[in-house]
């Protein structure tokens, strides 16, 4: 179980307050979707969520199963389950995508204290989880995320996902820069993610990924604070209203 | 990557800012003097039973260096060294004269384990093939070599692979012939104090149409207090050949600066090849800039056939100061220079290096790629100087220049000498510099890869293309070794 407590969180170099209190709980085996306009926060708690240095937290926590992390760096987090699935991924010039599973997957396996892969298993594991995600294995072999498409990226980080094995995924504007196609590649690729012991926090500004990933709940972020929450057809009623009910703007 | 895992495992063993190289041997030493005058030229080379032809070209060149100064153009500060406050000679008691493994020091062959350098000479069954690469090396302790594995089966080829001191004895001719044709005595100030007091070195001959049946090394330390080391190599590659070769490099840590000036010569005939990798990790000073080890060193490879080729790479991630650029004159039509280099520098530390290719025959081709990589306080300057005389037509240069900037105080600098003097030749340059970005960092660490993971992640992928030129004996420790540079430098 997830549980954000009254979250406040600012910029650690400038005055800027982005969340103002946000209170959010999603139990694991649900999904859950949190949408908002431009500028709301929605990325920022992504960040706050992974770890990221630059931001600073000056209320409220964040528990995952029952456990603080906000003081944890961001591999502890990855190792308690946490996976972030990046809006923009970074490339890694000369690293090969295998070498960059490989590296990633045995740290955190060590850090659970699971036994390292071997190079076969590794192998089979990566194949296996690959050819599921229709990802070509000859991209692998490319540095990562290097003179990748949008689609090749986001797949690449939904591979990474599911190699990974996380029980906490954030996914951040997943469907930004994805094509049809490629959207119901990835979407698939989270559905098949979709489990008892998983929770997920799917972050978008559009209804559309929320027909193929379909969420328990919606929440309206806005203004730093959760606005509003509700079943799967809150995000139908949003794409005809806006989001100006909430911030006291017209869309 | 197994080998960043490895790093990491490596990193965690050994303490912050602890030089993994930097303990001391206990050996009983013989020295010269302190100071430099021509008595002491005659002693070395007494001591090594040199013929008289070779006390005189130390003498020479001596005088030179007496007439010359100090070179001051390279990016580097640091207080004058007093070169009569050093010892020019400095050998554990018991090794002179000819030696075989079973003969040496066993505090000496304890030390070469503690390094991991392989001493042993690894029988090889008949029809059992060990697993183990098998390479010959040259160890070189302070002032002498203290041991030459390999060189029977070597010599079953026809190669000679031996300290200098014993080829100036058993090959005069050879070494007279080549000895200063590439780099000449008054060359630069620190290439004339070599020659006059250099006591040794490595010397490999490889005949005419044979390739080197294995890799070739040479291990340099450098243990006494206050001692310069100034070794030779001069290596040799007749018609056809084709030889491998590695040196490596360590020193015990030490409050003072340490000098280090030594000489290689390559000389390459027609339709050979030299391959020369670098693994240079002398005592880089403190977390605070003291001590280290002053490396000035003329590294120059002659192309003299045609067809012939020449290949330095260089990972460089000691040394308190660096100062060095491996070179190529293609003088032979058709002959290749190409230089790959991977700088490391954290701490306080200063390198300026890069590499001269100097076209001078028809058709003559270079390839300089150059990977500085610049953390902590450092300063990584690439300094290089390509060429194209009147003669030389159809010469072409690929240059690639990447530096890599970890923190914001450290700095990185480029720069290029072009020179055509050739209407037909065709030079291409291209530079870069980055820094790693937080975001990536913080990329790699969302993945589970601790921040030291990350950086030694990083840091191997940006230096890949030259990592692939070194042997592969070599490999997976090169990329140790640059983590464990880095180690310290974020957070």
């Amino acid at each position: 179980m997830l549980e954000i407590k009254n979250l406040h969180v600012k910029l650690a170099d400038e005055d800027k307050v982005i969340l103002k209190g946000l209170t959010l709980s999603v139990p694991k085996g649900e999904v859950h979707a949190i949408m908002g306009p431009n500028g709301s926060g929605k990325s920022t708690l992504a960040y706050v969520l992974a770890g990221r240095e630059g931001y600073e937290v000056t209320d409220g926590d964040i528990l995952w199963n029952g456990e603080s992390i906000i003081e944890m760096e961001p591999d502890e987090r990855a190792a308690k389950g946490v996976f972030l699935a990046f809006q923009y991924p970074m490339e890694i010039p000369g690293v090969a995508g295998l070498t960059f599973l490989r590296t990633a997957t045995n740290a955190v396996r060590k850090k659970r204290e699971l036994p390292e892969m071997t190079t076969p298993e590794f192998m089979k594991f990566v194949k296996e989880k690959a050819a599921k995600l229709n990802i070509d294995f000859e991209m692998l072999k490319r540095p990562v995320n290097v003179g990748f498409s949008g689609g090749e990226k986001k797949r690449s980080e939904i591979l990474q996902m599911a190699m990974l094995e996380p029980t906490l995924c954030v996914l951040d504007e997943t469907d930004s820069g994805l094509d049809i196609d490629a959207l119901k590649v990835v979407s698939d690729g989270v559905n098949a993610l979709r489990g008892p012991d998983r929770a997920m926090l799917v972050i978008t500004h559009y209804q559309r990924l929320l027909n193929h990933i379909v969420p328990d709940k919606v929440h309206v972020l806005a203004d730093g604070r959760i606005q509003k929450t509700g079943g799967k057809e809150l995000a139908l009623e949003l794409e005809k209203s806006g989001y100006a009910e909430f911030t006291g703007k017209a869309a | 990557m197994p080998a960043v895992q490895e790093t990491v495992a490596q990193v965690k063993k050994i303490d912050v800012d602890q030089y993994k190289y930097g303990f001391e041997t206990d050996i009983e030493m013989v020295k010269a003097p302190k100071g430099l005058n021509e008595d002491i030229v005659r002693f070395i080379s007494e001591k090594k039973a040199e013929p008289a032809w070779m006390l005189e070209w130390r003498l020479d060149a001596y005088r030179r260096w007496r007439a010359m100064t100090e070179p001051t153009w390279a990016k580097i500060n640091y207080p004058k060294i007093d070169f009569e406050d050093l010892y020019y000679y400095a050998a554990p008691k018991n090794s002179e004269g000819p030696k075989s493994l079973a003969d040496v020091d066993p505090e000496l062959l304890k030390m070469y384990e503690r390094l991991g350098v392989p001493l042993q000479e690894q029988e090889i069954l008949a029809g059992v093939k060990s697993d183990k690469p098998r390479v010959a090396v040259d160890a070189v302790f302070d002032s002498v070599s203290v041991v030459t594995t390999f060189k029977d089966e070597l010599a079953k080829a026809g190669v000679i692979f031996c300290s200098i001191s014993e080829a100036l004895r058993e090959h005069p001719e050879l070494v007279r012939k080549y000895l200063g044709s590439v780099v000449p005595q008054s060359d630069n100030y620190y290439a004339a104090l070599n020659s006059a007091v250099f006591s040794d070195g490595s010397f490999v001959y490889v005949p005419e149409g044979v390739r080197c049946p294995m890799e070739l090394s040479t291990y340099f330390r450098i243990n006494e207090r206050e001692t310069g080391q100034f070794e030779r190599t001069l290596i040799i590659a007749e018609k056809g050949a084709y030889v491998s070769y590695l040196e490596g490099c360590t020193a015990p840590m030490r409050d003072e600066n340490q000098l280090h000036a030594a000489v290689v010569e390559l000389i390459a005939l027609d339709d050979a090849e030299i391959k020369y990798s670098t693994v240079q990790n002398w005592y880089p000073g403190d977390k605070n800039g003291k001590g280290g080890i002053y490396n000035f060193v003329t590294k120059r490879g002659d192309c003299r056939g045609r067809n012939s080729k020449i290949s330095w790479t260089q990972v460089e991630t000691g040394s308190a100061i660096t100062w060095k650029y491996p070179s190529c004159i293609l003088r032979g039509d058709n002959s290749r220079g190409e230089f790959y280099s991977i700088a490391v520098s954290n701490g306080y530390q200063q390198v300026d290096s890069g590499t001269k290719m100097i076209h001078l025959g028809k058709n003559t081709s270079s390839r300089i790629i150059s990977k500085g990589i610049a953390a902590g306080f450092s300063q990584n300057t690439y300094r290089g100087l390509v060429s194209a005389h009147r003669k030389a037509t159809g010469a072409r240069n690929f240059t690639a220049c990447d530096s890599l900037l970890i923190g914001d105080k450290c700095g990185a600098h480029t720069v290029p000498y072009i020179e055509a003097k050739n209407s037909s030749a065709h030079f291409e340059h291209e530079a870069t510099t980055s820094k790693i970005s937080d975001d990536m960092l913080f990329y790699c660490q969302q993945r589970g890869l601790s921040e030291e993971e990350a950086v030694a992640l990083v840091v191997n992928g940006f230096v890949r293309d030259v990592l692939q030129q070194l042997p592969m004996e070599f490999l997976a420790e090169t990329q140790k070794l640059i983590g464990i540079s880095l180690e310290g430098s974020v957070g």
